[in-house]
């Protein structure tokens, strides 16, 4: 690890001038990704700006219709949330199933999305359930947040302070975990809204994506056999030591199928 | 005042109070006066030629000591890494033996190969210094896999090593296996990859190194399954620094697998460097640094074809393997895909003609030594995997056609045709209790479930033999070995009876604090809690060879056991006086010497105490103390064997292998601690399932870059994965080694990757699967199922 300066702003304003103030300083959240890539000597920034005393950016709250995440409310707590469980348990068992317990007890949600990464679990359920990405300047709704391998709408020194979930009729996540990394190899949230269906890809590319035929055929009738037949184009699609693209593929179908079953569960 | 624990008892281990409560001391845990850090530089590149190296703006680097490179080696005249075996090929000629620099010299030829090291005040101002290294490398193309570089275009490693073959090695009766093949009524052809590992123990490698002006001595800490040996090799051949002046630590060790049982040139470079700053000197391996420097086991292709008669008798076995060493010869090297491969390729079975060809080829790969097993799974996979080929060639049934193969028990001792002599087992008493405690007579029920729920379920046979207890001296030094491979223990009695043992091999994960603790406690009849062992530390311990091969127990147990012995004659001689009695009528039992007939007694205190008080005492014709020591060489390897039966469930949609049921019946002669057998074949089983279904190293043809770098991406075995496991032993007694034991260590990963591998094999072939190369990964299986001859029914 290479020296860097640390700060532990209380204000969400001051974390946000340290971080245009300071050329090459970073956010930290959890550190789940950061510090293993510091420790490796990947990355160096000059500082970095510790969000772990920004308690507002803690905790989990409901309306009639949508449930709001507090960017650094660990994985562990939403999978453990009983509001959570009850009115959206595709998102809850999205959460049990990132990393290992040390992670979960760690990781945020806020730290999860603005890194991501393209075979990150979070990114499949917020695009899938079509949620809003609350900043320290804005709101960024998730269809325009995510722009592929790593890339997100985040403008310099803009903090993700919560993300807000619409609840749906019903929701479901199926996740292929990479043998070694336990990353998703490809992971699929499906969604049931009134209006219609959305089906959110991770793992698989380089950056999560949705599946319009999918959304279409399970729009008309919510069941695995709507999608079985439906194939994925392998163009764009991740290749490496673990999965040709077209393996990848053939698991979109599967991983959705099943997405749908939990969902039905 | 505590009990004995002797044989066969399964008391919890002694070390696990330290470990489990952090209080174990692992070479990172040491800390000495005036300690620098040191760092490896390591190429980048495959393959290339290193032209030059400006070390000036790291020399400027704050807190930096020292930069050293390979022209300082060659400075200083060191020499070059042994190899402990030297193996001849087919015409009687030498194998290539390219020099291995401590540091790399012109040439670098794996990525992770050494070409500095810096010494600095902190390790983040030497990782500070080593990014200021200016390394100037021409980029040569690599070649990373055995058949590529026997190829006549391949890169060549070395100018004077002719297309990368360092050994052309041949064992067996080639014209008596091709006679046998033109009488078969059936010859069954297998090509397989045996892919390679990288043995991932918990601690990483570490050494500290020390220089002492005073003395002249240096010290080396370093995470070593046989500090004696580095002594020897790395004293007497590379550093040239006199036996008596060099002391190898090798404190608590995290997990060895044969990665730590070789002599690495860090060690070298350390203690080498430590005289020349005048400074203690330490260095901890990263993950990622242990990935592309701890030596990788396994990487055959091998052909393999087998002669059988009309009746399913194996008439003779052919096997043509191509085995990587990686960049350079490490300290086993040569040795284990010839020497421990070949001569197992008999397994349990009668085959009377083999014949065994293996190309010996350098890649631009880490060095590839002996991992868990080392030899012995490889030629297990190959001889199973073919058995079960046949097997479903013929239309005979896999149980049968090995039990019409296997060598009967009445018919031990066995020779084989390939060198060994097998002295003892039971391969069909083995293969029946494994069929029982596998439930296979309701397996039919299981896979009918299985295909309900979509899933297709297989079983799968393996058994096994294996040679270990390395190794009859004179025997291994025909085959090529360079050293002897005997095992020395001294028994020091306390004038109060306590007992402290100083033994020759090395406790890294084994529970030899325990298992030689009650073989000593059963035999002086001295409570288990006062008996210690005191290994890994040349200063303290007389000799050793140290611990791999399954030899701790079979090799040092019976050095031990000799020792022990040696406590007793003379402890009666002591009695025979204090009793005024005659020695023949001296008997020693739990713990007293008796008068026979008597009631006339002295306890094991006494006669200790008389020992070292020699007031009344047979001065005359007995030193005083109560201290003995013994060497033993073994007369033959032992041959732990056995019957492993898997069982597993492919999710046809995804590819994904389960493991839903793991039996294995071994024979591993006598049992001390059952306890500790059960948790070594557990190990040593999940070990060989992580080579069957998850593990694989992985390079870069034409780079040389490993591609499986971390364990993001090199796949471990987990508790996840794995079913709970039936294990139990139907043990034949080594006929041998003094307590009859024969070693466990080894076997759990030596028959595990073949039984699980048929056991896929078989929930395919109804689709005409035939054979699957390991690791067995869901992209694998998803593959061959798209290829397969039919459609898949997930339905």
């Amino acid at each position: 690890m290479k020296p860097f300066a640390y700060h532990q702003p209380d204000q969400i304003p001051d974390a946000a001038k340290l971080l245009t103030s300071i050329e090459d300083s970073k956010l930290v959240a959890g550190g789940m990704t950061l510090i293993p890539t510091l420790k490796q000597r990947l990355a160096s920034p000059t500082a970095l700006v510790d969000l772990s005393k920004l308690g507002s950016l803690k905790g989990i709250t409901d309306d009639a219709a949508t449930i709001t995440i507090g960017a650094m409310t660990p994985h562990a707590v939403v999978a453990a949330s009983k509001l959570i469980q009850t009115k959206i348990p595709g998102l809850a068992a999205l959460a049990s199933m990132i990393g290992d317990p040390a992670v979960r007890s760690r990781g945020t949600i806020g730290g999860s999305v603005a890194n991501n990464d393209p075979a990150a679990d979070y990114p499949a359920g917020v695009l899938g359930l079509g949620a809003t990405i609350i900043t320290s300047k804005r709101e960024i709704a998730a269809d325009k947040f995510f722009l592929g391998l790593f890339e997100t709408a985040l403008e310099l020194g803009e903090i993700i302070t919560a993300i807000r979930f619409p609840v749906p009729v019903k929701a479901g996540y199926a996740k292929f975990k990479a043998p070694a990394s336990r990353y998703a190899l490809v992971g699929v949230f499906v969604a049931k809204f009134p209006d219609g269906v959305r089906v959110a890809v991770t793992g698989a590319g380089p950056g999560v994506f949705r599946v319009p035929p999918m959304e279409a055929a399970l729009s008309g009738h919510f069941d695995p056999s709507a999608i079985a037949a439906i194939k994925i184009d392998t163009d764009g699609l991740a290749s490496d030591i673990h999965a040709e693209a077209d393996y990848r593929a053939h698991l979109v179908t599967v991983m959705a199928k099943r997405a749908v079953e939990a969902a039905l569960s | 005042m505590g009990n004995v624990i002797g044989i066969g008892a399964a008391p919890k281990r002694k070390e696990d109070q330290r470990f489990l409560t952090g209080r174990g001391n692992y070479v990172s845990d040491i800390k000495r006066p005036g300690m620098a850090a040191g760092v490896f530089v390591r190429s980048p590149h495959g393959h290339a030629v290193l032209r030059g190296i400006d070390k000036s703006d790291a020399l400027a680097s704050p807190g930096v000591i020292a930069v050293l490179t390979g022209d300082d080696v060659a400075d200083d005249g060191l020499g070059s890494l042994p190899c402990g075996w030297g193996i001849t090929d087919a015409k009687g000629m030498p194998m290539k033996e390219p020099p291995f620099p401590m540091l790399a010299q012109d040439k670098v030829r794996f990525v992770g190969d050494m070409v500095a090291f810096v010494i600095a005040e902190t390790p983040e101002q030497a990782n500070a210094a080593a990014d200021l290294l200016k390394i100037d490398y021409k980029v040569l193309p690599s070649v990373v896999g055995v058949l590529e570089a026997v190829r006549p275009d391949a890169p060549q490693l070395f100018e004077d090593v002719p297309n990368n073959i360092c050994c052309d090695w041949e064992l067996g009766d080639k014209a008596a296996v091709e006679t046998a093949f033109k009488k078969a009524a059936h010859v069954a052809r297998l090509s397989l990859v045996n892919n390679r590992l990288i043995g991932n123990p918990m601690e990483p490698r570490a050494a500290i190194a020390e220089y002492e002006p005073g003395t002249d001595r240096y010290t080396l800490w370093t995470t070593s399954q046989f500090p004696h040996v580095v002594r020897f090799l790395m004293g007497a051949l590379v550093l040239n620094i006199p036996q008596h002046k060099l002391r190898v630590v090798a404190p608590d060790v995290g997990g060895g697998f044969g990665v730590k049982q070789f002599h690495y040139g860090e060690e070298a470079v350390i203690t080498w460097a430590a005289k020349r700053v005048r400074r203690p000197v330490k260095w901890v391996a990263s993950r990622s640094e242990g990935y592309v420097s701890d030596r990788h086991g396994r990487d055959h292709v091998t052909e393999a074809e087998l002669a059988l008669d009309e009746t399913g008798k194996f008439l003779a076995f052919r096997v043509n393997t191509l085995a990587n060493m990686g960049g350079y010869l490490s300290t086993f090297g040569p040795n284990i895909p010839t020497n421990l491969y070949g001569p197992l390729l008999g397994g349990v079975y009668t085959t009377p003609a083999i014949y065994c060809n293996v190309k010996v080829v350098f890649t631009n790969t880490v060095p590839v030594d002996a991992y868990r097993g080392a030899g012995r799974p490889e030629a297990t996979f190959v001889l199973e995997r073919i058995v079960d080929v046949a097997a479903s060639e013929m239309g005979i049934d896999r149980v049968e056609i090995r039990r019409r193969n296997m060598i009967p028990k009445e018919a031990y001792p066995y020779q084989t045709p390939v060198l060994v002599q097998y002295d003892s087992g039971d391969p069909m008493g083995c293969l029946d209790g494994a069929l029982v405690a596998a439930d296979v007579k309701n397996f039919g029920a299981r896979k009918a479930a299985s295909a309900r729920k979509g899933k297709f379920r297989g079983l799968g046979y393996s058994t096994y033999v294996e040679a270990c207890g390395l190794a009859p001296s004179r025997f291994a030094g025909r085959l090529g070995a360079r050293g002897g491979l005997y095992e020395s223990a001294t028994v020091r009695v306390h004038p109060t009876g306590q007992v402290t043992v100083m033994i020759g091999t090395h406790n890294h994960g084994q529970g030899h604090e325990t298992t030689f603790a009650q073989i000593v406690s059963d035999k002086l009849g001295v409570a288990f809690e006062n008996v210690d062992i005191v290994f890994g530390d040349t200063d303290r311990v007389q000799f050793g060879m140290g611990t791999y091969g399954s030899r701790s127990l079979v090799v040092g147990g019976a050095a031990l056991s000799k020792a022990t012995d040696k406590v007793i004659v003379k402890g009666k001689k002591i009695a025979a006086h204090l009793l005024e009695a005659s020695e023949a009528d001296i008997q020693f039992e739990a713990g007293k010497f008796s008068v026979a007939g008597t009631d006339r007694i002295k306890t094991f205190e006494e006669i200790a105490g008389a020992a070292y008080v020699p007031h009344n005492y047979p001065l005359e014709v007995l030193e005083p103390g109560l201290e003995e020591q013994a060497y033993y060489d073994p007369v033959n390897f032992t041959y732990p064997g056995g019957c492993h039966i898997a069982e597993v469930e492919v999710d046809p949609e995804t590819g994904t292998v389960t493991l839903v049921n793991y039996t294995a019946v071994d024979d591993v002669g006598t049992v001390i601690n059952p306890m500790i057998v059960e948790g070594q074949l557990h190990g040593g089983i999940v070990q060989g399932v992580g080579q069957a279904l998850f593990e694989n190293a992985v390079y870069d043809e034409g780079s040389g870059q490993l591609l499986s770098g971390s364990l993001m991406d090199y796949c471990m075995p987990r508790a996840d994965h794995l079913p709970m496991m039936k294990v139990a032993t139907h043990s034949t007694l080594c006929t041998h080694t003094p307590m009859g034991v024969k070693g466990c260590g080894e076997v759990g990963t030596i028959g595990s990757p073949a039984a699980v591998i048929n056991a896929v094999v078989d929930a395919l072939s109804h689709l005409g699967v035939t054979h699957v190369d390991m690791p067995a990964t869901p992209n694998r299986i998803w593959r061959l199922l798209q290829n397969a001859s039919l459609p898949v029914a997930a339905e």
